[in-house]
């Protein structure tokens, strides 16, 4: 019987539980989870701030998903250390467990910059996980004047959270412009003056330079009175137990289609890992919970002795704040087509003969059609592309495809 | 299991599938009490160039790239049936932007909806098919290809 070991309990475990799972019924899974919680949806914790979901609807799987699965979890419990000789993972309560094949599905952590008199500051905190989201609500109980550090997704998606709870809400940033990842200038001005229009304040090309108690002291030479600070600077993955054990790392831990590490029957998915971002061929950690999944499943299955390769992925969100909707997808390189409309504009980055990126701002019906073009790196020579910038259409594409496509089981 | 598939050498174009599918899941018993004067909100929707129309609903695929997307876990497969629940929900969109298909759109809640086949109202077989004019949709069995 083989031992399956999987350190995490995000969507990427969850993921290669699931994966395992379709190869083999048989085989032990231990999951070593640094959270006390079953898997829930990480990125739902600014709705439940906004009040759009609840605790008990914020579940992932259903609450026997371990039970049927055949999981021993081991809560509260952090991997400390993984010999890849022996095959164990030692973790903090000093228990040793053996595997036959391991994957690593740690996520990332919240990054904090050494910012001079952080320590002065009562009222900090990060936002990744369900235990901020609700120090957090607790912290704005009361009206509060909040200050958050960085104006990229995790930071506005923050900042909308608390927007019907706090009473003014202050968001800095090194960047220039909001969404520095993921938007150009001018989707970036769009965005900006939208969240400006529901009651928030920017402060861009500005970041704080050190922390006074309730005082913020801006690069400008600007000061910020808060209540409230919430630091959402950026993440690092969770790399230390692959590089402590000699594995390849980049930003993240380096993985290959397969989801393999350069480690023997050890494998990553997730936020942790650094695969290959076909859109731009350069290695990334594509953050985003979709490639988790993907990431591990593939992971499990390959660890279950199958053969499942995640070898076409690339950058892509969809997010909306105070129901302006955005999608954004791939490298945005080459040439570029823009189509306004009534209702927000849509931007496509070509090059080879191929659709590399979209930038789309209050234009998302049926934007799938765009990632999969992007994804399966479909030559726009056989599509009618002009139709597919004005609406994104199945008849774009020859009679064949819509047939495979409509008249098959897919 | 059995699906929807497209002739659109069939498809007149009509829309009639909008209006039947919206009314299936309305729960009114009367079509004009559901439709009338009001924007509809349908899980098909027929689409076109020139002389081409087609109406698109969920493929109910094999291998749902929405349902590995849903950042709430609101979307499952049940006996081959993508499902939605709608309380779990939060509108995120990321749905939209992996279907190959353009099957998922919000409903009138701003939530998502889809496809389900009609097997979770009171119609229990799609009502599009039903009342396709000139069977440009149908919904049988077929094999997977290999």
């Amino acid at each position: 019987m083989k031992r399956y070991v999987i350190v995490g309990n995000g969507v990427a475990a969850a993921a290669c539980v699931e994966g395992v799972r379709s190869r083999d019924r048989d085989g032990s899974i231990t999951v070593i989870s640094a959270e006390t919680r079953p898997v829930y949806c990480r990125p739902l914790i600014s709705y439940y701030l906004e009040g759009k979901t609840g605790q008990e609807k914020m579940d992932y799987r259903p609450g026997d998903f371990y039970e049927e699965n055949g999981c021993r979890v081991l809560y509260g419990t952090k991997a400390v250390c993984l010999d890849p000789a022996a095959k164990t993972v030692t973790t903090d309560d000093g228990e040793t467990v053996y595997y036959d094949a391991l994957c690593i599905a740690a996520g990332s952590a919240p990054f904090v910059p050494p910012f001079e008199g952080l320590e002065t500051v009562q009222d900090k905190y990060t936002f990744m996980t369900l235990d901020d989201a609700l120090a957090l609500e607790k912290a704005t109980e009361t009206q509060k004047d909040v200050l958050i550090v960085g104006a990229g997704l995790i930071g506005l998606k923050c900042a909308e959270g608390l927007s019907g709870r706090a009473k003014s809400i202050t968001v800095c940033d090194l960047a220039g412009r909001v969404l520095s990842s993921i938007l150009d200038d001018e989707g970036a001005k769009t965005v900006q003056a939208h969240l400006e229009g529901h009651g928030l304040r920017f402060l861009l090309g500005n970041t704080a330079t050190r922390f006074e108690g309730n005082t913020a002291y801006m690069k400008n030479g600007e000061t910020v009175p808060f209540d409230v600070l919430v630091l959402a600077v950026g993440v690092k993955p969770n790399v230390l137990l692959i590089r402590d054990a000699g594995g390849a790392v980049g930003r993240g831990i380096t993985v290959n289609e397969r989801m393999e590490t350069s480690l023997p029957d050890v494998y990553a998915a997730g936020d942790c890992a650094e695969g290959e971002d076909i859109s731009c061929g350069m290695r990334r950690v594509l953050a985003i919970m979709p490639n988790a999944y993907l990431q591990g499943h593939a992971a499990g299955v390959n660890m279950a002795g199958g053969n499942e390769s995640f070898g076409n992925a690339v950058p892509m969100n969809a997010i909306g704040f105070f129901g302006l909707h955005l999608m954004t997808a791939g490298f945005y390189t080459g040439e570029v087509y823009e189509e306004k409309t009534p209702h927000g504009s849509k931007k496509f980055f070509t090059e080879n003969g191929l659709l590399k990126g979209f930038i789309l701002i209050g234009e998302t019906q049926r934007a799938g059609l765009y990632t999969s073009l992007i994804r399966n790196q479909t030559p726009l020579a056989d599509v009618d592309f002009d139709l597919l910038r004005q609406t994104a259409t199945a008849a774009a594409f020859p009679a064949g495809t819509r047939a495979d496509m409509f008249g098959e089981v897919v | 299991m059995k699906r929807i598939y497209v002739k659109e050498e069939w498809c007149l174009g009509c829309h009639l599938c909008e209006y039947n599918c919206a009314f299936a899941n309305s729960g009114k018993k009367n079509m004009a009490a559901a439709l009338k004067d009001r924007p509809i909100f349908p899980r098909i929707h027929v689409e076109g160039k020139d002389r081409i129309t087609f109406a698109v609903s969920c493929r109910h695929c094999e291998d749902p790239l929405c349902v590995k997307s849903c950042i709430a876990g609101a979307l499952s497969k049940k006996e081959g049936v993508v499902v939605i629940n709608k309380q779990k929900c939060v509108g995120c969109f990321t749905c939209v932007l992996v279907c190959p298909y353009g099957a998922l759109a919000p409903g009138e809640d701003g939530v998502m909806q889809k496809c389900e086949l009609c097997l979770q109202n009171a119609c229990g077989a799609p009502a599009c098919v039903a009342g396709c004019p000139n069977r440009a949709i149908v919904y049988e069995e077929r094999e997977a290809l290999e």
